[in-house]
């Protein structure tokens, strides 16, 4: 029951499991930037997860509340950092995306490789 | 408090804020000499830094004045200093040298971004390098690998673009593992101050997340610092990036991820996980020779000028992991002070690169016939940074590799076969710049009518900087050797 009742965690595994699948496997570029968003997003799981005690609240003093119990805020804040960073790279990839586009008229991998060997 | 006191702050603070500014630059030229002037004060701030690290112990400065470890806690240490002076010194020389350089492969309307990028990229890697702070080091490597992946990939070869996109993917994949590290030990510790982990980990009663997180860290560093097999980005970026930024990045961005490398193993997991040297040196000594040996394989086999330093570059950091695998007093100052002597070589190197890169459009080896006849200044140039690559007596690189020769031997019978193969690749580093000597020096040109003109002065004068400064440390290390002992003491302090 014990194993079950971690499932978040089985959940962050699974879903990075996944992303870095589809980033190896995936031959189309965009293809690969989703894997490699969907690998991020494992973590940003993993810390939210980490963050959650049982019977917490949001960490908000009240008056006369003496006993309360919070969660961690801590690592929602690391997160959103994540985030910003994960939308950063994603943004930049696409970018370079669209330029190998511009100048291969492709945006497969092979072919891109293909289209270099005659150089 | 005065000025001075914020001086570890203002490294990562000045280039970060000048950045932006620089965006808005429009006339001609004005961009380039904002980037240079503020690239000069990042190199007096580190200069500064590592007078009073040299003097006290190490400096630690509270972001903010929020004690640790609440606050963000910047510490600079003199393994800091070294890489300090190692990124700001690279990156204040190639701007000061390379704007002819940049002028050619770069439109000026593309300039103010290029070089709001650069400095970006100047900002994360001392920001790096200067905070005390887990976390803070992931978004500091993020701002450098971004900013990085912009200026390698405004080269004009369009093969630069497959090959950063490359970089992008496994850099990010590098990152997110080291994110996943730092995750699982703040399960664990509840800190993300390096110097506190290190202490609270002694409470942990279950070690599996903490050796779980020292291996995702471990991966994603050497996936940074491109350690044989996890270099598949680094050839290609460094072959068809602007000649200025692979001499810029060439000479510090690997080693910037090998540093905190070395800080996690040394710092935060040696004490508290047992045995962990010896997994250390069992995990990594085996990558290290196959990068030094391998590496410099390919590099006697490449056709491009660029790719074959690229490659030589991948076995120097075999070198620095050797000299760290040792686990030994002798050996990890080997290590830190081939990071410093490698660095002056391969700047050097690839700024005499940036010479030719003004004459040729194309650097392939067979380009480059009987070109020393035409450039004498810049092959000399050449040969002389490529004579302390391969670690000549009298060059920076000599001083080095004598070293980690002279700490590998206290290993006993593992060490004469270490000894054996850094002999074999340095013969392998003679042969590659040989070939590289040999056909600028007594090849044909390819047409008697074509002639090719000397380097334009000012790109000149930074590349002989360069490569006298492979003899002057060759001659008096005492700097970067004080420096390296000295971190290489505070590293290996919690050995048993």
């Amino acid at each position: 029951m014990e194993l079950l009742g971690l499932y978040n965690y089985w959940a962050f595994a699974v879903v990075l499991m996944t992303g870095l699948y589809a980033v190896i496997t995936k031959g189309n570029l965009i293809k690969k930037l989703i894997g490699l968003s969907i690998f991020q997003s494992a973590v940003f799981l993993l810390y939210i997860t980490m963050n959650k005690v049982d019977g917490g609240t949001a960490p908000i003093v009240q008056k006369g509340v003496a006993d309360q119990v919070f969660s961690n805020p801590l690592p929602q804040v690391l997160i959103l950092t994540a985030i910003v960073v994960g939308i950063s790279t994603t943004a930049l990839g696409l970018a370079i995306v669209i330029r190998i586009k511009e100048s291969y008229g492709t945006i497969e991998e092979h072919e891109v490789q293909n289209l270099d060997h005659d150089l | 408090m005065i000025l001075t006191d914020h001086l570890p702050a203002l490294q990562v603070v000045v280039p970060m804020l000048i950045a932006p500014l620089v965006v808005l630059m429009r006339v001609r030229g004005l961009p380039w000499a904002v980037a240079t002037v503020t690239s000069l004060m990042a190199f007096a701030i580190a200069v500064g830094l590592t007078n009073t690290v040299l003097d006290s112990y190490s400096v630690t400065y509270e972001m903010g004045s929020w004690r640790a470890p609440y606050g963000i806690e910047l510490h600079v240490t003199s393994f800091s200093a070294l890489l300090l002076l190692i990124v700001t010194g690279a990156s204040t020389l190639t701007l000061v040298a390379g704007k002819q350089s940049i002028d050619t492969e770069i439109g000026h309307d593309r300039q103010p971004l290029f070089y709001a990028a650069w400095l970006l990229a100047l900002s994360g890697f001392t920001g790096i390098i200067v905070t005390g702070d887990a976390f803070n080091i992931f978004v500091f490597m993020e701002i450098a690998s971004l900013a990085s992946y912009v200026i390698i990939a405004a080269g004009s070869d369009r093969r630069v673009l497959p090959a950063v996109f490359k970089y992008l993917i496994m850099g990010t994949i590098g990152a997110t593992f080291y994110l996943i590290g730092i995750g699982l030990i703040y399960m664990m510790t509840g800190t993300l101050n390096l110097a506190d982990m290190e202490a609270r980990i002694h409470e942990v009663g279950e070690l599996r997340p903490i050796l779980v997180a020292a291996g995702f860290i471990t991966l994603g560093l050497a996936l940074k610092a491109a350690v044989f097999p996890l270099h598949a980005w680094l050839p290609h970026s460094y072959t068809y990036a602007p000649h200025i930024v692979t001499a810029f990045l060439a000479a510090c961005s690997t080693k910037v991820a090998l540093y905190v490398l070395l800080r996690f193993d040394f710092l935060v997991f040696q004490q508290n996980l047992s045995t962990h040297e010896v997994q250390f040196t069992v995990f990594l000594m085996p990558l290290a020779v196959f990068a030094i040996l391998i590496a410099s394989g390919v590099a006697v086999f490449e056709r491009n000028l660029k790719g074959l330093l690229a490659y030589s570059s991948l076995a120097q950091v075999g070198y620095i992991l050797l000299g760290a695998s040792l686990v030994s007093m002798p050996g990890l100052t080997a290590g830190l002070m081939h990071m410093f002597n490698h660095a002056l070589a391969k700047g050097a190197l690839f700024l005499a690169v940036a010479c030719l890169g003004m004459r040729f459009t194309r650097l392939e080896l067979v380009n480059l016939s009987g070109v020393a006849r035409q450039m004498p200044w810049t092959m000399a140039a050449f040969v002389l940074a490529g004579l302390s690559l391969i670690g000549v007596p009298g060059t920076a690189g000599f001083i080095s590799k004598w070293m980690l020769i002279s700490a590998a031997l206290q290993e006993g019978a593992l060490g004469v076969a270490l000894v054996a193969i850094i002999v074999v690749s340095s013969l392998l580093a003679v042969v590659y710049i040989w070939r590289v000597i040999e056909l600028a020096y007594f090849g044909d040109p390819p047409e008697a009518g074509q002639s090719v003109n000397e380097a334009p002065v000012w790109l000149l004068v930074g590349t002989w900087v360069a490569a006298l400064m492979n003899i002057y440390f060759g001659i008096i290390p005492s700097l970067p050797l004080s420096l390296a002992s000295e971190s290489a003491a505070s590293l290996l302090q919690h050995l048993p």
